[in-house]
């Protein structure tokens, strides 16, 4: 127990996974504490000598997959698009609206596989285990997402950003 | 394309995309994507993605904390302290260059066999960090049921728990919580000024042999902690919003309550 490391280390982490996973800030943030509050009272669960960081996805995982069965949308794209419409589009801003866009019209599961495997850099054993699915679903959930967010980025299926000058 | 490009299938394409293939695999997979440009031009598509990923999202690692967030200005929900300590934290690491982030506890007294000692301050200032800051759940039994709250902890931590009034210093009791095994269960008091400043009080049952400790200092992220063991309880008075004096007072203050 006395070594565990600091749950309180790990925010940064959640904070941009979670960031990534829902897009809007606040939101983000409130699924971070729910974690924190769930992580807190399941601290009993957590087995010494395991990677903290993967549990704390796990229990992520876990409070967002109840938080999007109880129906409350991602609300990021729409919130987008007048900030986007008005502003000068350059190059690379337009780059990570495209990117935010595409991550965001993903289903949840090949998201948060792509987001775990990409972006918080787990191995894909360590992203079955979190996400609690056969390595070989990882692997169809990882190829379906990445080849959708390409589509988008290159402009297949994003027909709304043409309307933006 | 020669005969020992063993078969290049699409879970080596994402493996090789996202790093994961052993040097002698690696090499293989990109003779076999040099030789076929399409394929070459989607795996490429993929790891900038992953970069994109890393370029929009790493930011938040050390983002800083919008000012009112950590004021004493009326916050929807105080989570945003934590964010605080988040960021502070990001600093300190990066800085001290370690992934784990330390414990920093000045000891007043030379450690004797108390090895669970600056745990109790970590837990304690994890308590603080996760439930000061919610406005709508800070507690579990307001201070409207104060009875009903000291008799319920005092039950499951089986001793005799007080909440002290900290009214002459400016702190009112908001409630209390119980919270999982550290190793056992432990209650936690809050406080609050009329500022809204917040003040969580720790109170865990130790083993019975443990003596009388000394006030001991630590600092978790932006949380302030003082703690000390009394017989049979081990007590932290956590804060982020006072100043280590004013904490220090507010710690005697409990002490000598606690200890008529």
């Amino acid at each position: 127990m006395s070594d565990a490391p600091s749950l309180i280390a790990l925010i940064p982490r959640l904070r941009r996974y979670a960031r990534a996973l829902v897009g809007e800030r606040s939101a983000a943030d409130d699924l971070v504490q729910d974690t924190l509050e769930r992580a807190w009272t399941k601290l009993h669960l957590y087995r010494e000598g395991t990677d903290l960081r993967a549990w704390l996805f796990t229990v992520m995982h876990n409070v967002h997959v109840n938080q999007v069965r109880a129906a409350r949308p991602t609300t990021a794209l729409d919130e987008d698009m007048p900030e986007l419409a008005q502003r000068a589009v350059q190059g690379d801003a337009l780059l990570v609206r495209d990117l935010e866009r595409a991550v965001a019209a993903l289903p949840a599961a090949q998201r948060e596989v792509l987001l775990l495997v990409a972006l918080e850099d787990l191995s894909y054993d360590e992203t079955a285990r979190v996400l609690g699915i056969p390595i070989g679903t990882v692997m169809s959930r990882l190829a379906r997402a990445r080849e959708k967010v390409r589509a988008m980025m290159h402009g297949k299926g994003g027909g709304k950003l043409q309307v933006v000058k | 394309m020669s005969e020992n490009e063993n078969s290049v299938g699409e879970a080596d394409m994402h493996a090789w995309v996202d790093g994961r293939l052993a040097e002698k695999r690696r090499a293989e997979v990109e003779a076999w994507l040099a030789v076929r440009p399409e394929e070459a031009e989607r795996a490429a598509a993929y790891r900038a993605v992953n970069e994109q990923l890393r370029a929009r999202f790493d930011a938040v690692l050390d983002e800083p904390v919008p000012a009112h967030l950590t004021g004493a200005a009326p916050r929807r929900r105080r989570w945003r302290a934590a964010a605080a300590i988040a960021s502070w934290i990001a600093v300190g690491a990066a800085l001290g260059g370690v992934a784990g982030w330390q414990l920093h506890a000045e000891r007043a007294v030379a450690p004797l066999a108390l090895p669970d000692i600056p745990v109790l301050a970590h837990r304690a200032a994890l308590a603080h960090a996760t439930y000061a800051p919610e406005v709508r759940h800070p507690v579990e039994v307001g201070a409207d049921q104060e009875q009903h709250l000291v008799a319920w902890l005092s039950k499951r931590l089986g001793g005799d728990v007080r909440a002290p009034r900290l009214e002459s210093e400016g702190m009112t009791l908001v409630g209390g919580r119980l919270l999982p095994r550290d190793p056992g269960p432990v209650a936690q008091f809050m406080y609050q000024s009329a500022p809204g400043r917040r003040v969580t009080l720790y109170v865990r049952t130790e083993g019975l042999d443990q003596r009388e400790t000394a006030f001991r200092f630590a600092r978790e992220g932006n949380v302030r902690v003082f703690y000390w063991i009394d017989r049979k309880f081990g007590y932290a008075l956590s804060s982020a919003d006072l100043d280590r004096e004013e904490l220090l007072r507010l710690a005697n203050v409990v002490y000598q309550q606690l200890n008529p």
